[in-house]
């Protein structure tokens, strides 16, 4: 390979983009294997040599955690993926799940100089890809620990062990902070571990990733439901500061009729019993699943394309995205979407669920949807869909997976009045250090953002850290919510 | 953790498990339940708490499928992998004058702390306790205990009287008894009679329902029934509802998704379970 360094910068943008090898799609559907199969190194030196090194660069400003990019790219290139990992390995805890899962698109690679230069977002410098094939081969090769400051003898609580819970153990655990993760379930992941699926994220590669932070030293505690097994007082009576990053509660239903005749699932239910419970291979696991056969998944963002391309490898013959806007407003990584269309997932725009329609045994029979029209754009900046009055039509369907949000967990909150909530339920917090009305307590992640991605999570619990380090220091308590007035 | 310190048979196929778990033990209250995993490779169940003491919770398991066989098949000093909680909200329990606290098969067990609840808090108490059959009565003395009055019905009458629950509950208030507010814990179909009952006679009555879960805390909605015309779910928002609200077919139901798959599971468990006593007996000598 001739030094990728001699190149001009428009040499560079001469290279053509790596394509991502992955499983064909007939292949692919029958198998929970991962999708996307990773770069080979000569692949991975090739994309990086595409960099411009650029001297402002401003990917590192997407990045919500702020990865030093042009640095590890460079040592791709170079072929030195041990001095890649540690780079990226400063600012980010969880490389093997960005990689996978982070939208680079609207982050780092939408601010990249080969995007601009080019005028095509597909071909610019893949870094997500980049850091997964870093982040991969780091899992081959083993890593060396990062150093940990001396102990501070201090300690703090972290509810939940999702991507904002498991951001902020890190961080803390090496300024030498004790960090002890209190999580419901009976794995640590949160949404890395029900939600999304093996084949775009393999659940070994998360406990790796949960293992990695065990050697630093965090203790992790399973079953146990702060707000229930134990009360925020009581984690603050132990420790000098409680994270709460709980993540997603309830899911939302359509509100439409039928909406509990058996075949209706929450996309949360669907994508647990298959993930985390494994019902995939029932009876082989214990958990069972119902093998569909026309399945109906209501909402356009990747949690719908997750369940709907799950559904096929469970087996259903015809799965359809209802979506009550267009393909432009759906939500979802264009990635996704086209994943889901190679794989065979019809969509059905502009329909939205009026009612599910179900047999003499209560048993989900066909869904009644009706066609919508695009008004003038709401609030999220997408255009407001409208009703056309008689267009109602049923979907011939024996399963509906209701993929339209949640709401933030109402555990917490229910069993801690002290902590303020907006009125949808999300624990309100200070932006700038994540405090939330009662002293100690910060938030991040989907307990309060409602429904986000998992990099926006992870980059609420970097700067929830932060804020509890100083906390830890200083003891100081300014620039929070207005605490709740004792009654 | 999770060790079971005592284990004992109640009925056929009904277990009592005295398990180690200072966590939950410490504060959970009657009317709540706790989501178990038997074993490493096992689904998640809820179980509604029976009893408990400084460090131990006591759940009481009826055998129906594959995951409460494999508890079945567990020991005193094996531990479970998995027991979490106290979830749920705890039964309400206030100071109304009569209570009757009707309990219906298995459901006599989460019956019991709330009647000794109601026993505490200074209400009368008058447990109905049902069975199929003498042999499937459980918890007798310990409903004696937390109650002032106790009433048996089976099914064949061979234990107390015969008939059913409703039987039982319709001639207390014919003989115009207090009976200021009714709780029921059962068999789904049991606790829609008694509703049915009570609400033409005006009584307040809560129900504990026990639908199927996942993880238990308010995440997948597998648990969701219409309550009052809303859907309400059982894991966060009950298992105590008002009787006269829900709407128990649909529960049903919901109850019955995977029947066939439990089924197909437990037999072929069954038949595992034979191989192994089979295999543990002496070779015969020809």
């Amino acid at each position: 390979m001739t030094d990728w360094r001699a190149r001009s910068p428009k040499d560079r943008l001469r290279l053509p983009a790596q394509p991502m090898p992955e499983q064909r799609p007939d292949a692919r559907v029958r198998n929970m294997n991962e999708v996307a199969l990773g770069f080979s190194a000569d692949q991975a030196r090739a994309e990086a040599a595409r960099c411009l090194q650029c001297a402002n660069p401003k990917c590192v400003a997407g990045c919500p955690v702020g990865i030093d990019i042009p640095r590890f790219v460079a040592a791709v290139a170079d072929g030195d993926f041990a001095s890649a990992s540690a780079v990226i390995r400063e600012k980010n805890l969880l490389p093997a799940v960005c990689g996978r899962v982070c939208p680079q698109e609207d982050q780092c690679q939408a601010a990249c100089a080969v995007t601009k230069a080019l005028k095509s977002a597909e071909d610019s410098v893949s870094i997500g890809r980049l850091e997964r094939f870093v982040a991969d081969w780091e899992l081959g090769h083993g890593y060396v620990l990062p150093e940990k400051k001396p102990s501070s003898g201090k300690s703090v609580a972290v509810v939940g062990s999702g991507p904002a819970g498991l951001t902020v153990a890190g961080d803390l655990v090496r300024m030498g902070h004790a960090v002890t993760v209190f999580e419901a379930l009976h794995r640590a992941g949160g949404v890395l571990i029900y939600g999304i699926p093996e084949f775009r994220l393999p659940k070994e590669i998360v406990r790796r990733e949960v293992e990695y932070l065990e050697r630093l030293g965090v203790e992790f505690r399973y079953d146990w439901v702060v707000g229930k097994t134990v009360r925020i007082k009581e984690l603050l009576a132990e420790h000098q500061a409680v994270f709460l990053g709980a993540g997603a509660g309830l899911p939302n239903f359509l509100d439409v009729p039928g909406e509990s005749l058996c075949g209706v699932y929450s996309a949360n239910e669907y994508l647990t019993r298959t993930n985390l419970m494994r019902a995939f291979d029932f009876p082989a696991s214990d958990t069972p699943l119902i093998r569909s056969r026309r399945v109906a998944v209501i909402g356009g963002g990747n949690v719908a394309m997750d369940s709907a391309r799950m559904a096929l490898r469970c087996g259903a013959e015809t799965v359809s995205i209802v979506y009550r806007r267009s393909e432009k407003e759906m939500p979802a990584r264009r990635e996704e979407v086209h994943h889901a269309r190679e794989e065979g997932v019809l969509f059905s725009l502009r329909w939205a669920p009026t009612r599910v329609l179900g047999d003499e045994r209560g048993w989900v029979a066909g869904i009644e949807v009706i066609r919508m029209e695009l008004g003038e754009p709401d609030a999220s900046g997408r255009r407001r869909p409208a009703p056309i009055a008689g267009s109602e039509r049923v979907l011939d369907v024996d399963a509906v997976i209701v993929a339209i949000g949640n709401q933030p967990n109402p555990l917490i909150a229910e069993s801690c009045p002290a902590i303020r909530t907006t009125k949808w339920g999300g624990i309100v917090v200070d932006p700038n250090t994540q405090r939330t009305s009662m002293k100690g307590v910060f938030a991040g992640g989907d307990v309060v953002l409602g429904a986000a991605t998992v990099i926006l999570a992870m980059g609420e619990g970097r700067r929830a850290a932060r804020a509890i380090a100083e906390y830890l220091e200083q003891g100081d308590w300014n620039g929070a919510p207005d605490p709740i007035p004792d009654e | 953790m999770f060790r079971i310190l005592e284990k004992g048979l109640l009925a056929p196929r009904v277990n009592r498990y005295v398990v180690h778990a200072p966590q939950v033990a410490r504060s959970w209250r009657a009317g709540q339940f706790v989501i178990v995993r038997p074993r490493e490779d096992s689904e998640r169940i809820p179980l509604t708490i029976a009893d408990g003491s400084a460090e131990t919770v006591t759940l009481v398991v009826q055998e129906v499928g594959k995951t409460t066989a494999v508890m079945a098949d567990m020991q005193a000093g094996e531990r479970l992998a998995d027991l979490c909680g106290p979830l749920g909200v705890p039964a309400k329990i206030e100071k109304v004058g009569g209570v009757a606290v009707v309990g219906g098969g298995v459901g006599i067990a989460p019956a019991y702390p709330i009647a000794q609840a109601h026993k505490t808090f200074g209400n009368h108490v008058i447990a109905i306790l049902g069975a199929r059959t003498r042999e499937l009565l459980i918890m007798e003395e310990e409903m004696r205990r937390a109650s002032h009055e106790t009433v048996i019905v089976t099914d064949d009458g061979s234990r107390g009287e015969k008939g059913f629950v409703t039987t039982a509950l319709q001639r207390l208030l014919d003989l115009g008894r207090t009976i200021d507010e009714v709780v029921a814990v059962g068999p789904a179909v049991m606790m829609k009679m008694v509703a049915a009952l009570t609400r033409d006679a005006g009584i307040p009555t809560r129900v504990s329902l026990n639908t199927i879960m996942i993880d238990g805390t308010g995440m997948c909605g597998g648990c969701r029934v219409a309550v009052g015309g809303r859907t309400k779910f059982v894991c966060v928002d009950g298992p105590e509802f008002d009787g006269h609200q829900v709407d128990f077919d649909l529960m049903m139901r919901r109850q019955a998704m995977y029947l066939d798959h439990e089924r197909g599971t437990y037999e072929d468990y069954l038949e595992t379970r034979r191989c192994r006593l089979d295999a543990t007996r002496e070779p015969s000598r020809r």
